[in-house]
């Protein structure tokens, strides 16, 4: 079957089967391999991307549900020159450990912190039902969501001020 | 220059990892690369009658099928590497698949490759295998029993060994004043690091040499054992362990389906990948745990321990995996008397082979086990004469006086300060507070308790004569090279292979403060067999006792040559010659100098070296320790029990862990949380479950409850600081401490809140279920 779909901001077109995994096409098809594999039920999170700004796992969607979506992976997140939020939190807190489980446990808190600016504790542990760690012990996971938070509140307060004193960009 | 050893330093490898860049082994694709997929068996314990592969060979995509007959007269069997003397050992060896008989559910019976992996997987349903089903046994004790089916033809009875170091007359139990006997069941467990096994295979033709990524924790080892399995030498085999997404001790093992999928890329000439899925995982990767422990502890009344006995009755599973015949003998067996100085000791375990998928290390690999089984039964016995669970410990800990201290099983312990963590950990839970607030609920009619674990592990393996003496089929020292370039910047090679400890950053922050240089110039490179002269691995939280001791005394070595040229250059003596901030100097003089920088130049141009000395700034040690470590620590684990629902709510959780000196309190706190979350979920919620014919019923992370976010409290943790005299760095190890000491401390809280039930003992998990039955059937006690 024919699909195309933008990833990452990429326009991409391509002829998979209609079985084909979203996770299998990101990974094997267009090299996305930031985008993890953890089980085969659809218990552990690693798969997590946006389709359409809602955060899925990728490992129970199929390829050609996501024809004409806007797909967004842990590659699309930030990189090094300029991380999203969640990012600098999980690498200032100590978020990770082997890193297997974080691209899916990022997209999955980043997607929390779109709806809750400012969790608690257990909204973040509550919020991560559905990913598992096994390295970390959530602690400082917890701590990384809650360094993001704080680093968003920051960047809008910028941002206001930027735009109520009319300066084109952020000094 | 601010110091790097103990300072919180953002760890290096997050970088690529955060952004998606991490290189995990099924990230990785070579030109021509096809897919392998592992036909499992679907019995415990089945005759194969015969195998029909044609169908599958004409599915188009279908490169090839393997079977035992075509693969096990080419290859070599996967051998048991500990094999323990003096205990009458069978080991099975492991043919890379499964020919006659199938001895336990998710042995494999054929390798199929093909195409894509899609492919792979519908082809495993064009194989036809007639089986013939015989009666399985999947538990120990009743594998030993008379007329229990036999896994192995030729081994008797399914006893794969019986080892007894020492033995202690009855008489010693029968005089004693006080006698605590139990039997405790550690449940079978399984590691699930959270990426699963794979490997790619790549094979030269023309030069026979073969290349297999794979998800190791000791890619030496590995290299060692394909080698033979595979007939290539070691010399034109390459394993490298890219990112490896957790092991646990899972991925220590030698295994078929890595060397299967060499076997196949030789054969076909193109390279192959084989990536496990975690249904797959959980029947085809090592299981952990599963001992029956029988303890009797004997004592005085005033709470004095005078002598134990333990015998341990271990399911091995249908073979004797890697290492695994070390963890119930050695691993377990000597470490039994935990943190106290208990003068009598014996030990005695079975080893025995049942259906099931074999077990193996795990997190702190027999440890864990030894110090559950003390720590409950030093509870037990203070109930039992009426002493305090706190003061039993401190009437019978190791005095800091006694170090180096021998235990009754004749291990050395390096150093210790016992008391020291315990007090910490009474202050840090305020512990008289904490004993108020339970009798204030127990009022309510609510029920608190109050877990102990106050433990010594044993760490750092380890002596290369010890791992002789006990029968380990390899050495335990390691390597570290550092070299350093002629830019001055640092590259640094270990032989121990880490997978999500930290070890670039802390190796970086050792160099670092070594040379005086930011641990940006330094890059730490591992898990590769290509690059590294050599290593045995990371497990038995050896990397930075062993390792870090290998990388210490090289980059000291590095730094005696370049004082040289220094010294040569600046024409003076070279005991004259200090290095401060990353500067030779010398002493007294200032401004007669020359960064690190410049002499690296200057030992790389050679242009001007002291007479005789060769060119480069590289060293490199091969470091053997004299002794193992030993960590220590106390933990306090708080629970409240819900009466009408058997709920153990964990409220709060302390640990004070000394890990000898710290080089990133950071990581080492990540480590302990971790370790933390998985002996945690032992003694709660994760647990094994298989059929009576040998299926495996929790087989997904639907039917196996791994430990989630909101399982647990915020942990309180901190440490205490006794440096070990076994190596460099003073550092003891601190990647199991958390799993050893945190399940009794779980188990002992709840029996603790159970108290007034009468409840003394229950089987882990402590789930709901069975908390509220216990408590429905004692009743009439409350
Ligand atoms: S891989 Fe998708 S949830 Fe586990
Ligand atoms: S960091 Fe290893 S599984 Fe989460």
């Amino acid at each position: 079957m024919e699909i195309s779909m933008k990833v990452n901001g990429t326009e991409k077109k391509s002829h998979v089967e209609p079985r084909m995994l979203l996770v299998h096409y990101l990974r094997d098809e267009l090299d996305l391999t930031g985008t993890h594999i953890g089980c085969d039920t659809s218990q552990c999170g690693a798969c997590t991307v946006y389709v359409d700004g809602k955060s899925v796992k990728s490992c129970t969607t199929l390829a050609v549900q996501a024809d004409g979506s806007e797909v967004t992976t842990v590659e699309g997140l930030g990189d090094m020159e300029k991380l999203h939020a969640i990012q600098r939190g999980f690498w200032e807190e100590h978020g990770l450990q082997c890193g297997y489980c974080t691209p899916g446990v990022m997209m999955a808190m980043a997607a929390l912190l779109r709806e809750n600016h400012d969790p608690s504790e257990s909204e973040i542990r509550e919020g991560m039902k559905g990913a598992i760690c096994r390295c970390t012990g959530y602690q400082f996971i917890v701590k990384a969501v809650q360094h993001a938070a704080r680093r968003l509140a920051e960047e809008k307060e910028e941002q206001r001020l930027v735009q109520s004193t009319g300066e084109g960009g952020v000094k | 220059m601010a110091k790097l050893h103990g300072a919180r330093i953002k760890r290096q490898e997050d970088p690529r990892l955060i952004t998606g860049n991490g290189n995990f082994t099924d990230d990785i694709k070579l030109p021509g690369m096809v897919h392998a997929r592992v036909l499992r068996s679907p019995y415990a314990h089945a005759k194969i009658l015969s195998i029909d592969v044609s169908e599958a060979l004409e599915h188009p995509g279908v490169l090839a099928v393997y079977t035992g007959k075509d693969v096990n007269p080419e290859m070599q069997p996967v051998p048991t590497s500990w094999v323990v003397p003096g205990c009458n050992i069978k080991p099975k060896p492991r043919m890379p698949l499964a020919e006659e008989k199938v001895h336990y559910a998710g042995e494999g019976v054929a390798f199929v490759v093909a195409e894509d992996r899609y492919i792979a997987k519908d082809a495993l349903e064009k194989i036809k295998v007639e089986y013939e089903e015989l009666p399985a046994v999947t538990h120990q004790e009743e594998a030993l029993k008379e007329g229990a089916p036999i896994v192995h033809e030729d081994v008797e009875g399914n006893l794969a060994f019986d080892w007894q170091p020492a033995e202690l007359d009855d008489e010693v139990f029968e005089q004693a004043e006080v006698v605590v006997k139990q039997r405790f069941y550690e449940q079978r467990v399984v590691p699930n690091p959270m990426e699963t096994r794979g490997a790619v295979a790549q094979y030269n033709s023309g030069g026979g040499e073969m290349t297999i990524w794979c998800t190791s924790q000791n890619p030496h080892i590995h290299r060692m054992v394909y080698s033979e399995v595979l007939g290539i030498p070691e010399s034109k085999l390459r394993i490298v362990a890219p990112d490896v997404g957790g092991g646990f001790g899972a991925k220590i093992g030698v295994y078929t389906e890595e060397a299967l999928a060499g076997y196949a890329a030789k054969n076909l000439k193109r390279p192959v990948k084989w990536i496990e899925e975690r249904s797959e995982h959980f029947l085809a990767t090592n299981h952990a745990r599963d001992e029956v422990i029988e303890v009797e502890l004997a004592g005085n009344k005033d709470g004095t321990l005078t002598a134990l006995r333990v015998v341990n009755t271990a399911n091995m599973g249908a073979y004797l995996s890697t290492m695994g015949a070390g963890v119930p003998t050695i691993d377990f067996g000597l470490m039994i008397t935990g943190a106290y100085d208990i003068p009598k000791a014996a030990v005695r375990t079975f080893g025995v082979y049942t259906n099931t998928t074999p077990t193996d290390a795990y997190r702190g690999a027999g440890k864990p086990e030894a110090t559950f089984q003390i720590e409950r039964a030093i509870d037990l016995f203070a109930h039992k004469i009426g002493m305090d669970v706190l003061e039993i410990r401190k009437k019978n800990l190791v005095k800091k006086e006694a170090f180096p201290y021998t235990n009754a099983m004749g291990l050395n312990y390096d150093s210790g300060n016992y008391q020291l963590s315990l007090e910490k950990a009474l202050e840090m839970a305020n512990y008289e507070e904490l004993r108020e607030e339970q009798k204030r609920l127990a009022a309510e009619g609510r029920l608190m308790g109050i877990g102990f674990s106050t433990y010594v592990e044993l760490c750092g393996l380890g002596p290369s004569k010890v791992a002789g003496a006990i029968g380990f089929q390899g050495g335990l020292w390691e390597n570290s090279t550092v070299r350093v370039h002629p830019s001055g910047k640092v590259a640094v090679y270990t032989g121990a292979s880490p997978h999500g400890q930290g070890v670039k950053t802390t190796f970086a922050q050792v160099v670092g403060e070594k040379f005086g240089i930011p641990i940006e110039d330094i890059e730490v490179y591992s898990g590769d067999t290509g690059s590294i002269a050599m290593g045995w691995g990371t497990y038995g939280s050896r990397t930075t006792a062993v390792g870090g001791g290998a990388l210490a005394i090289a980059a000291d070595r590095v730094v005696d040559k370049a004082k040289k040229i220094a010294a040569h250059e600046l024409e003076a003596s070279p005991d004259d010659i200090e290095l401060k901030d990353g500067v030779f100097q010398v002493k007294g003089v200032p401004g007669r100098q020359r960064t690190f920088q410049q002499i690296a130049k200057s030992a790389n141009m050679a242009w001007n070296l002291p007479e005789g000395m060769e060119p480069a700034l590289e060293a490199q040690s091969f470091f053997d320790p004299e002794n193992f470590v030993y960590p220590f620590g106390t933990h306090i684990c708080v629970v409240e029990v819900d009466k009408d629902t058997g709920k153990v709510e964990l409220t709060r959780y302390i640990a004070v862990d000394d890990v000898g000196r710290v080089i990133n309190p950071t990581i080492v706190e990540g480590q302990v949380h971790g370790g933390l979350a998985q002996g945690i979920g032992q003694a709660l919620w994760e647990g094994t479950v298989y059929s009576e014919n040998g299926q495996l019923l929790s087989g997904t992370f639907m039917d196996y409850t791994m430990p989630q976010a909101d399982f647990f409290p915020e942990f309180e943790t901190a440490c205490t600081e006794t440096p070990s005299p076994v190596n460099p760095l003073g550092a003891k190890g601190v990647g199991e401490t958390g799993t050893t000491a945190s399940t009794p401390a779980v188990v002992n809280a709840v029996m603790d809140a159970l108290k007034a039930y009468g409840i003394k003992d229950l089987e882990m998990p402590l789930t709901p279920e069975k908390v509220w039955s216990a408590m429905q059937n004692r009743r009439e006690l409350v």
